[in-house]
């Protein structure tokens, strides 16, 4: 905090400014650190996915529902990072 | 001639796996078809709930909103399905690419109407949450009883 008030006085922020300021790199944050997690797991998720499917090929189908609707749910997290980044950074 | 190893026939084996096409039938259709079906059905109260909670606006957002996730849910099933009658390594790259692009879309989208006079950010994001979980969860009652029983069958509302 002592850091973005030596930043408000170097720029001339006013207060409001500064705060909306703040706002835009932390919903920046949010959402590129909300993205991540799902991106590592929707990964970790295809490649086994992948594998078991390239192992078994008579089981593709049941893995294919499960990795899809594993995919969908990994994806919630990212989108609820998103609705945080526009709740309040937009 | 020496003969290749049982590693090295291994690993040809999965090389020509992941460059084969997946057979079958496309289940994530099915599942998105089933999904967009209810979400058509759920849309009204969702969008009645805004109305009321956030008024007109909120109503108009709640239906942006839902729409959003179904075109999302189709979009990823339609990619996914496409890609695996190519190839399955294809298929996990387009996955894995559509993630970041579909992402990107759904930005773009709410970028492109956060100004418009009709729209309410709060009913948008709490439609988004409500709408992509709610389905899921709905869906994947019926996904764990055919996977469980797969002689069952039940009936798809």
């Amino acid at each position: 905090m002592e850091a973005f008030a030596h930043l408000a006085a170097a720029t001339g922020l006013t207060g409001a400014e500064q705060k909306t300021a703040n706002a835009a790199i932390g919903a920046g944050f949010a959402y590129g650190l909300a993205a991540i997690g799902p991106g590592i797991g929707i990964g970790y998720l295809v490649g086994k996915s992948v594998e078991a499917m390239a192992r078994q090929p008579e089981a593709a189908g049941m893995v294919r529902t499960t990795m899809f609707l594993g995919i969908a749910f990994t994806e919630a997290l990212a989108l609820i990072g998103f609705v945080v980044f526009i709740l309040i950074g937009l | 001639m020496t003969q290749p190893s049982t590693a090295q026939k291994r690993a040809d084996a999965k090389a020509n796996a992941m460059t084969r096409p997946v057979e079958g039938p496309a289940p994530e259709v099915t599942v998105t078809r089933n999904m967009v079906k209810r979400g058509l059905v759920v849309a009204p109260v969702l969008i009645a709930i805004c109305g009321f909670v956030w008024g007109l606006n909120g109503a108009w957002s709640s239906a942006f909103g839902v729409a959003l996730v179904l075109i999302n849910f189709t979009l990823a099933a339609a990619l996914i399905a496409f890609s695996a009658r190519i190839s399955l390594g294809l298929m996990m790259g387009a996955i894995l690419f559509g993630y970041i692009l579909r992402l990107g879309l759904i930005l773009l989208a709410v970028l492109l109407v956060k100004d418009a006079g009709w729209i309410s950010l709060p009913a948008l994001g709490a439609t988004i949450i409500v709408t992509h979980l709610g389905l899921l969860v709905w869906e994947m009652k019926y996904v764990a009883i055919s996977l469980a029983h797969p002689g069952l069958k039940p009936a798809r509302s």
